[in-house]
């Protein structure tokens, strides 16, 4: 139920967002974003919730939201806030404690109808918050999605990913995120390149049968054979005389 | 030795350009044997025939409840033959019975009735049987000769030859819809009495004539207090069947082959004239006992009545058939049996000789002999709980016995054998707390005098044997004398079976050195075994735990024990009052060196042990740091945990796959004993491409639920145990398992059935972080943002396969093999090389100078590459790697319903001489370079000296 509820809300906070939104993020495989073609079919969008706090109790709130568009060509965008001055605050904390900071989408299908599209239950991911700070909020989120359109999990990295204590001095760069986002469907796995070395042995054949195929046996030695007679004849003629004359004299 | 045989001239070629670097793997004659060993098993007995038919016989005949059916030597134990049926309900034995040289068995629920020729094991003949399920079978005798054999189903009887199975009759039962017919019963006249009951209603018999099936009567008998044939009447004396009544406490004698109405004449078991009284035991059904000596004949008149658990009354019925005689009680008796031979019938009743004995006996076979003098001689064979068969000669002595709960080992792990004592002497020296520089010489010195002392007795010993002719001296194993050899080529491998019997086996001999039956295992739990503490710290003992999950209720208990001697750790485990979800090993170890295990409940909580106060405060400072995973794979659910200070968990990650699409079959980290030599492969053009070695690297495969042949597929997902990222998701298509997968290094294996070619197919997963390192010092699954780089090829495999593991070495320098357990009960040890997705399509020259073998579409199979020559392992389920002290040798044991352990070499024996290497030769070579160089130079000086002179 808390879900539903959420949603509601949701729709209500998707306008402001969509006014107040400094920074877009986005990307897909193929088209561009603003296809009109596109746009009326099942495109959607889905809040994604962050929470960062210093005694690591999840209280998610809202990052932004999420333009997911399905069908043969899947494509994301996000449309999200600046960090408040509060939030900016309390993630530099967080980030003190050695804190995480989490990231959830709800589940959904980007190929359903709308009305089975939304599942309960959220993805999360993590990404410890001091990297987040140390990258000046470079983030880099993936959506993954099974065969059948179905989101299953979600992962945040920073860019650089390390830790390594620096202080971010300047407050402008933990104003806005610097979101690369993608979506990964599954790959296909390949099948044993059966057609592929079939071919290749042909040729291969080929190569080594054809001269055999083509000349013979004497062609091919004849180089041999010729003076082997010539020399056999040569010498079977004087032979055979001297054969002649050994016969005779035994008789 | 030879190298791997040629084939057909178009790829003769190809065979040739890699045969040069393809290791072949075989063993020579002459060591059949000699590092491997073998041991067969049947399984728990579920029916056992001595061969009575000659009197020096000494057969015995046993079917078991892993569809097979053997024959043993009953003076050694030793297996004569062995048949291995279909696994599963297909090949499941309903009766065994024996008569003469032919053992009839019923396969199959009634589908197929056999006949075997008991002195060859070979097949008579088979016979397949109208449907309908078994319920019961006996030899029919006619003029005292046995010809044919009944079987009854649900609603048919049908009479077989004994000679060729050829069915004389089949007649439907009268309404089979309402009667339930559960016995049959022929006592060598003209009929054949089938019976019958409406439970709790009235007795139904009907007599067939043995000629042609024909009905020749059919009564029904009022029986209300009766609910089944099977379990509570038997046939006693001439033709009287005998029920007992457990409501009532009353025994009902009824003659089958009464010509007029027949009535149950009721004998109150209280009332009978019996001292002391009959009672029988609160809560207890009794059961009746009686024999049949001969199918000819009618059964004896005696027979046992089972009052309670550990009380039997052998009773007689008189002469008129309807009044009882008690001959003796028995208490305590736990079981009886009877045994005839000639006109001599022996009744053998089981007594326990202590009340505490823990390994309850279910089941009793005896076999008695007329001895020369005519006394009555017997035999004895045991079916104790814990599944092992133990044989008994007549003065009470045991012959052998056979642990029969090897059949179906559930896990293994190899544990190092301990340093010898004076090893450990000098070991102790250096673990024991200084105390003072005098104390410390005096240590010293004692140690020294015992390694001298050793080392004497070694000598004398060596001494002492050399004298004796070179077969009697003996190397017997024994607990006391085991000791890690030079290469820790010799271990103990800890065995845990279904039935929850631990062995502790030598791996030299496979002799075995310790078993512990623990009680109370429920038949659907599963084990999972952790060494928590190797032979590696000397005066503390090794020490494993044993995790016992009733599969039901996720309830959990640990056994924790020493491997190498089997006994009970006196370390108390933790009381686990809630079902368990996860349990992890961590690196983290306490003051007694022991490595802390984790244990998580399903309130997400979690408990350490051992739980000592070191532990706990080690455990509240790295709790940031540790993370682990859970697996719901009913619905689809992966996620991440870290540990917070308190001992609670956080939820950090989560994963869903939809089950509506695919379900998690499989999950499988990385071992964590494994050691990856080459942190990257070097390639042709010199440059370094690098391994992405991501110890939390879990390799998760599902199956589609789609199970439509074009649209099925199998999943293999790669995701980070720490973080939840997905590193790498590929499907296969038209697929569908069982899948059969090895995650190792950074590779992943697997194997599949493609449902569109119908054929196996292997593929092969691998991750490189291409050529360079992200952060070459250490690796963090927190800080690896880049994502690897895939790479994957497919194979044809010509065979299905039944599990596979690959090879482990000690230092992973040895090129990795493949161990692949066939159902033919080979094993094939596949080289690593031939599944490497950088198999070039063409050849090039920079693949010419990695090495890598082009191409080819289908997996090869090489009779050399089986390691287990004529030893195939039936019904191979597991096969365990450990590595040895040396490099190039790697332990394999292959276990299912046979073990086989032996060493394989997937490099060679590099760091080995060979057996025939020939020392005197290279000494002898040596020795006269020595002196020619110490004569030639004399002969120089002189020389020298000679011309300085001049």
């Amino acid at each position: 139920m808390a879900s539903v509820s959420r949603s509601f809300l949701l729709l209500s906070i998707i306008p402001t967002i969509l006014i107040l939104c400094a920074d877009f993020a986005c990307c897909n495989t193929g088209r561009k974003t603003g296809d009109g073609l596109d746009t009326d079919f099942s495109g959607f969008s889905v809040p994604l919730e962050h929470s960062f706090e210093v005694d690591d109790v999840s209280r998610f709130r809202m990052r932004g939201a999420l333009q997911l568009r399905g069908g043969r060509e899947t494509s994301v965008s996000l449309s999200q806030s600046q960090l408040s001055e509060e939030d900016r605050n309390n993630l530099k904390e967080v980030a003190a404690v050695d804190g995480l900071y989490k990231i959830r989408v709800p589940r959904v299908s980007l190929t359903d109808r709308q009305t089975e599209r939304q599942m309960d239950g959220y993805l999360t991911a993590f990404v410890r918050a001091c990297s987040l700070v140390e990258s000046h909020l470079s983030d880099v989120i993936t959506l993954h999605t099974d065969v059948s359109g179905y989101l299953i999990g979600v992962s945040i990295v920073t860019i650089p990913g390390a830790c390594r204590g620096t202080e971010v001095e300047d407050e402008v760069d933990l104003e806005a995120f610097n979101t690369t986002l993608t979506i990964i469907p599954p790959t296909n796995a390949p099948q044993p390149e059966t057609a592929l070395f079939i071919e290749r042995m042909d040729i291969e054949h080929e190569k080594r049968g054809k001269p055999q195929e083509q000349k013979s046996f004497f062609a091919k030695y004849w180089m041999y054979i010729v003076p082997l007679v010539l020399f056999l004849m040569m010498s079977g003629a004087q032979d055979q005389s001297g054969v002649g004359a050994a016969n005779g004299g035994g008789r | 030795m030879k190298p791997p045989a040629k084939m057909s001239k178009p790829t003769s070629l190809f065979v040739i350009f890699f045969s040069l670097f393809v290791m072949s793997e075989a063993v020579f004659e002459d060591q059949v044997g000699k590092f491997d060993w073998r041991q067969q098993y049947v399984g728990k007995t579920l029916f056992a025939h001595f061969d009575s038919h000659s009197q020096s016989s000494k057969k015995l005949f046993l079917a078991t409840d892993k569809n097979i059916f053997a024959s043993f030597n009953s003076r050694t134990g030793e297996l004569f033959w062995r048949h291995v049926d279909k696994a599963g309900p297909e090949g499941t034995i309903d009766i065994l019975l024996l008569h003469g040289q032919d053992a009839l068995m019923v396969v199959g629920g009634g589908r197929l009735l056999r006949s075997w020729d008991t002195n060859m094991g070979g097949l008579n003949w088979e016979a397949v049987l109208d449907t309908g399920s078994f319920q019961a079978a006996c030899f029919v005798a006619m003029q005292d000769t046995v010809k044919h054999v009944a079987v009854l189903k649900k609603a048919a009887i049908s009479l077989h030859y004994l000679t060729n199975g050829h069915q004389k009759w089949v007649e439907n039962l009268p309404d089979s819809d309402t009667v339930q017919y559960q016995a049959v019963y022929s006592g060598g006249e003209e009929e054949v009495y089938v019976l019958g009951v409406v439970p709790n209603s009235h007795l139904t018999i009907i007599a067939y004539s043995l000629e042609d099936g024909e009905i020749i009567k059919q009564r029904s008998v009022e029986a209300p207090w009766l609910s089944s044939v099977e379990s509570s009447c038997v046939v006693v004396g001439h033709g009287v069947l005998m029920c007992v009544d457990t409501a009532t406490l009353a025994l009902y004698a009824l003659p089958i082959q009464a010509e007029e109405a027949p009535q149950f004449n009721q004998i109150l078991l209280q009332v009978t004239p019996v001292q002391p009284r009959l009672e029988v035991s609160p809560g207890f059904q009794p059961v009746l006992v009686s024999s049949q000596p001969h199918p000819a004949r009618s059964p004896i008149s005696e027979f046992f009545l089972q009052l309670g658990p550990d009380h039997h009354v052998l009773l007689q019925l008189n002469a008129d058939g309807y009044t009882i005689a008690p001959l003796r009680d028995f208490q305590p008796a736990f079981l009886v049996s009877f045994s005839t031979t000639g006109e001599k019938t022996v009744a053998a009743v089981m007594t326990p000789k202590n009340e505490t004995s823990d390994v309850f006996p279910p089941q009793l076979y005896v076999h008695a002999f007329l001895k020369k003098d005519d006394s009555v001689g017997y035999r004895v064979l045991v079916q104790t709980q814990d599944h092992a068969l133990t044989f008994i000669q007549q003065p009470g002595r045991v012959v052998w016995t056979r642990e029969e709960a090897l059949a179906d080992v559930v896990t293994m792990e190899m544990v190092d054998l301990p340093l010898t004592g004076t090893q450990a002497e000098l070991e102790g020296e250096f673990g024991k707390k200084a105390d003072g520089l005098f104390p410390m010489v005096l240590k010293r010195l004692s140690s020294q005098v015992i390694l001298l002392q050793a080392w004497l007795a070694h000598l004398w010993k060596l001494f002492y044997e050399a004298r004796k002719p070179h077969g009697q001296v003996k190397n017997e194993v024994t607990i006391e004398t085991l000791s890690r050899d030079e290469f820790n080529l010799q271990k103990m491998m800890v065995m845990v079976t279904a039935s929850g019997k631990l062995f502790g086996i030598d791996s030299k001999s496979g002799s075995i050195l310790w078993k512990h039956y623990l009680e109370n295992v429920q038949p659907n739990a599963v084990f999972k075994l952790i060494v928590q503490r190797t032979t590696a710290h000397f005066p503390h003992p090794p020490q494993c735990t044993l995790l016992i999950k009733d599969k039901d209720t996720g309830l959990a208990s640990l056994h924790v024990f020493n491997p190498i001697f089997g006994r009970k750790s006196h370390i108390a485990p933790p009381a686990l009052p809630r079902p368990i979800l996860q349990s992890l090993l961590l690196p983290v170890i306490d003051q007694d060196y022991a490595k802390v295990l984790l244990l998580v409940d399903d309130q997400y909580k979690v408990t350490a042990f051992p739980s000592t106060k070191n532990v706990l405060q080690q455990l509240q400072e790295m709790a940031s740091s540790i993370f682990f995973y859970l697996i719901r794979s009913d619905q689809g659910n992966l996620s991440g945990f870290r540990l917070r200070k308190d001992l609670s968990t956080e939820r950090i990650w989560e994963v869903v796959l939809p089950t509506e699409v695919q379900k998690i079959v499989a999950v499988n980290g990385k071992r964590p004993n494994e050691h990856v030599h080459s942190q990257g492969r070097v390639m042709g053009d010199r440059s370094v491409l690098y391994k992405y070695l991501n110890p939390n690297l879990l390799a998760v495969v599902t199956e589609s639920t789609d199970a439509h042949p074009e649209r099925a597929f199998v999943g293999v997902f790669l995701v980070d145990g720490v973080t939840g990222r997905i590193i790498h998701e590929a499907v296969q298509r038209k697929a569908r398992g069982p899948v059969h997968f090895v995650h190792s290094e950074n590779w992943v294996v697997y194997e599949y059935w493609n449902t569109k070619s119908r054929r196996n197919e292997f593929s092969v997963l691998e991750l490189f972080e291409g050529t360079e390192l992200y952060n070459s010092t250490v690796f963090s699954s927190l800080d690896r943002p880049h994502l690897p780089q895939v790479l994957q090829q497919t194979y044809i495999f010509p065979s299905p396969i039944t599990t596979m593991e690959a090879t482990l070495t000690e230092k992973g320098i040895t090129s990795r093999h493949l161990l692949v357990g066939l159902p033919s009960g080979a094993i094939l040890s596949l080289p690593k090389m031939f599944l490497d997705p950088r198999r070039p399509e063409v050849v090039t020259e920079h693949s010419r100078e990695e090495n890598l073998i082009p191409y080819a579409p289908e997996m090869p199979i090489r009779t050399e590459w089986f390691i287990n020559y004529n030893q195939t392992v039936a019904r191979v389920k597991g096969i365990y790697t450990a590595p040895s002290g040396l490099e190039s040798t790697c332990l394999v044991v292959a276990y299912g319903l046979d073990i086989y352990q032996t060493r394989v070499y997937p490099s060679k024996q590099f760091d080995v001489l060979k057996d025939d290497y020939d020392y005197v030769l290279i000494s002898s070579v040596l020795f006269a370079l020595f002196f020619a160089t110490m004569i030639s130079k004399r002969l120089a000086q002189v020389k020298l000296l000679n011309r300085a002179w001049r």
